[in-house]
C-alpha cells in the first residue's frame, strides 16, 4: 500500500515536471486562435505550418542559424576533448616540476566564474580583430582549443587516476615513452572519459548564449540561441506559434543526446558533479 | 580486458630517454619535457585566457574605458569605479539584492526538491532508472533560451498558468510583468531543475550502510527519527557538495532573467541579476570600466561566500571513516 502511495507521489511530480516540455510541443502546433483559447496540451486543430512560419520569419532562415550552432559545438566537442585530454594525461599521470603547483592552479579556476572574464577577453579579441571578424567564431571556439574548461580536466584527471597504474610502468619497463604510453595505453583506456566530455561539450555549447550573444553580431551569423530572441521582439499574437516551433526544434539535438546517453549523462554528473 | 592486451602488444619498444641514464636523483622529475608538452595547451589557454584578461580586468577596474576609446588614451580614476558602485548607481544595489534574493530563496528549495524526489526513489521501484532520467531531463533543458522562452509564455497575462489557476476560480496575475512575481517565475524555473542535485543525492543515498538503518529500529527510532540521525548526516558531505555547486551557480544566472526581462532587467528592475546588470553596463552602456569593477567585487562575493561555507561546513559536514580512503 505505501510503494503504492510512492509511486502514485512519484508520477504526481513527474507530470507536473514534464508539463512544460509537453505544453511547449502542443503549442507548437497550434493556431494563433487556439493559442490564446485553448489551454490545453492538446491542439484541437494540427497546424504544422507554425513550423516553415518560424523557419523563414527572419531575412535569414533557421536552417543557417542551426547549422552556425552545429558548427560552434562540433568545435567545442573537438577543442575540449583532445586539448583537455592532453592536460589530463600530464597533470594525472606525468612527474613534472611545478605539477602541483598547476593542478591546484587548474582547481582554482574550476570556480572561477565565467563571467568575470567576458570583458576583458572581449577586449582582447576584438584587439586581435576577432570580433566581428572575417570568422566571427573564434573567440567562442579557440578557448575551448586550449583547455579552458576546468571542469573536464578535472574529470578526465579523476578518470585517469583509475586506470592501473601497472599497465604505465610495465609499458615503461618494455621502452616506451611517455608519448607511447599515452597514445597506447591511455587514449584507448579514456574512451568513456571523452565520450561523457564530448556529450556534455555538445550540449553546454548548444545551449550556451552569454558568449554567443556578445561575440555574434551579424545576423547571417547568429546561433540558434540568439535567433530565438529575436521572436520575444515581435510580440504580436501570430508569431507564438511559430517561436515555440523554433524553440522546440533547437531543443531535438539535446533531447536526442538525452536519449541516446541517458545512463551515461546520468553516471557522468555522479562521478563529477557536473551541472547539465 | 583484450583492449588493454591489444595496446600493450602495440607498443614499439623504444631507446632509453636521457632521463633514464641520469642519476636517481634526478628521477622524481624525470618526465618534465613531455610534461610541459602535454600541458603547454592548457597553460596557453590559463595565460591568454585567463590570467592576463584578469590582470587586464583589474587595471580597467580603475579607469574609465570605453570600448570606442583605445586602451592607450584611457584615463586613470582611481577607486571612483567602486566609489559609484557602492554610493551612488542605485541599480547596482538593486542587482545585488535581486540575485542575493534569488540565490536564498531558490538554492535551498531547489536542494530541498532535490532530496525529497532522491528519498521517494531510493526504494526498490520499478522503472527507476527511466524516473530517475525523467527527473534529470530538465536540469539539461533548462538552461537554453527555447525554455526561458516557454517560461515567458507560461507566466504570462494569457499563459496556461493563469488558465490553470481560472480553474480552480483563482484569478491570476501577469506573472512575468509584475514587478512582484517576476524573480519568482525565474525562481519557479530554477527550482524545476532539480534533477541534477537528485542524481547526486541518489548516489550518496546508496553509500548509507543498511546496517545503520537496522540499528536504528533496532533502537526503537521511527521513520523521522531515522531521516534526522542516519540519513542526514550520512548524507551531509552530498548536501554540502551540491550546495556549493548550486550556490555558485545560482549567482550566475543570466539567460533566464535575459529572456524573461528581454534584456532589461524589468519590469522595473526586478529581474535584474548581477551578470545581467554587468552585461548591461558594459555591453549596452560600454561602460566598459565600470563592468569590470562589477567583475571583480563579483568574483571576491563569490569566493568570500565559498570560503565562508567550507567554514562553516566543518560544523555540520560529518565524513565517517568508512569514506576516508
Amino acid at each position: 500500500m505505501r510503494s503504492r502511495l510512492r509511486l502514485l507521489l512519484l508520477l504526481a511530480i513527474l507530470a507536473v515536471v514534464l508539463y512544460p516540455l509537453f505544453w511547449m510541443v502542443g503549442t507548437s502546433v497550434k493556431s494563433p486562435q487556439e493559442i490564446v483559447n485553448n489551454i490545453g496540451l492538446v491542439p484541437r486543430e494540427f497546424t504544422p505550418g507554425n513550423f516553415t512560419d518560424g523557419w523563414h520569419k527572419f531575412d535569414v532562415g533557421f536552417g543557417r542559424f542551426f547549422l552556425n550552432s552545429a558548427m560552434v559545438a562540433v568545435l567545442a566537442v573537438l577543442g575540449n576533448t583532445i586539448s583537455c585530454l592532453l592536460a589530463a594525461y600530464a597533470l594525472g599521470r606525468l612527474r613534472f616540476r611545478l605539477r602541483k603547483v598547476w593542478f591546484a592552479v587548474m582547481i582554482g579556476t574550476l570556480l572561477l566564474p565565467g563571467h568575470v572574464l567576458i570583458i576583458p577577453q572581449y577586449i582582447l579579441f576584438r584587439t586581435l580583430g576577432w570580433v566581428g571578424g572575417d570568422w566571427p567564431y573564434l573567440p567562442l571556439v579557440v578557448p575551448h582549443f586550449l583547455a579552458t574548461e576546468a571542469f573536464f580536466v578535472f574529470l578526465m584527471v579523476q578518470f585517469m587516476r583509475g586506470i592501473p597504474r601497472e599497465l604505465d610502468e610495465a609499458a615503461k619497463i618494455d621502452g616506451a615513452s611517455p608519448y607511447a604510453i599515452f597514445q597506447h595505453v591511455i587514449l584507448p583506456l579514456s574512451r568513456p572519459a571523452l565520450v561523457t566530455t564530448a556529450i556534455f561539450s555538445f550540449i553546454w555549447t548548444w545551449n550556451d548564449f552569454f558568449r554567443q550573444l556578445v561575440y555574434l553580431s551579424e545576423l547571417q551569423d547568429y546561433t540558434a540561441p540568439v535567433a530565438l530572441t529575436l521572436f520575444i521582439d515581435s510580440t504580436s499574437e501570430s508569431s507564438v506559434g511559430p517561436m515555440f516551433a523554433m524553440s522546440l526544434l533547437s531543443l531535438v539535438p539535446v533531447f536526442l543526446f538525452f536519449v541516446a546517453f541517458q545512463r551515461m549523462l546520468v553516471e557522468g554528473i555522479n562521478t563529477s558533479g557536473l551541472k547539465g | 580486458m583484450t583492449t588493454v592486451r591489444t595496446a600493450q602488444s602495440r607498443i614499439e619498444p623504444v631507446r632509453p630517454g636521457p632521463a633514464d641514464r641520469q642519476g636517481p636523483r634526478r628521477r622524481r622529475h624525470s618526465e618534465n619535457l613531455p610534461g610541459y608538452v602535454f600541458l603547454s595547451p592548457w597553460l596557453l589557454g590559463l595565460l591568454a585566457i585567463t590570467a592576463i584578461p584578469m590582470m587586464l580586468s583589474l587595471y580597467l577596474s580603475f579607469t574609465d574605458y570605453d570600448i570606442l576609446t583605445p586602451l592607450s588614451e584611457v584615463n586613470w580614476v582611481g577607486w571612483d569605479n567602486y566609489r559609484r558602485m557602492f554610493t551612488s548607481d542605485p541599480s547596482y544595489w538593486h542587482a545585488v539584492q535581486v540575485t542575493v534574493t534569488f540565490a536564498l530563496v531558490a538554492v535551498p528549495l531547489k536542494l530541498a526538491a532535490a532530496l525529497a524526489v532522491a528519498l521517494l526513489l531510493n526504494r526498490a521501484i520499478r522503472g527507476i532508472g527511466l524516473f530517475r532520467g525523467l527527473f534529470y531531463l530538465p536540469s539539461l533543458l533548462g538552461g537554453s533560451v527555447a525554455l526561458a522562452i516557454v517560461w515567458r509564455s507560461m507566466f504570462s497575462r494569457d499563459g496556461s498558468f493563469n488558465s490553470f489557476l481560472a480553474f480552480f476560480g483563482i484569478e491570476g496575475a501577469p506573472w512575468v510583468n509584475d514587478p512582484r512575481f517576476a524573480l519568482e517565475t525565474l525562481m519557479v524555473l530554477a527550482i524545476w531543475q532539480f534533477g541534477a542535485p537528485m542524481v547526486i543525492f541518489l548516489a550518496g543515498l546508496k553509500q548509507v550502510p543498511a546496517e545503520l538503518y537496522e540499528a536504528a529500529s533496532v533502537d526503537g527510532a521511527g521513520t523521522w527519527s531515522q531521516f534526522r540521525n542516519v540519513t542526514l548526516p550520512m548524507l551531509s558531505p552530498v548536501i554540502f557538495f551540491n550546495l556549493v555547486l548550486e550556490t555558485i551557480h545560482g549567482f550566475q544566472g543570466f539567460t533566464a532573467a535575459f529572456v524573461l526581462s528581454n534584456g532589461t532587467g524589468g519590469p522595473v528592475d526586478s529581474t535584474l541579476m548581477y551578470t545581467l546588470d554587468l552585461y548591461i553596463k558594459g555591453f549596452v552602456e560600454l561602460n566598459m570600466g565600470y563592468a569590470s569593477a562589477m567583475a571583480w567585487v563579483f568574483l571576491l562575493t563569490i569566493g568570500l561566500i565559498t570560503v565562508v561555507l567550507f567554514r562553516t561546513g566543518r560544523f555540520w559536514v560529518h565524513y565517517s571513516d568508512a569514506e576516508e580512503h
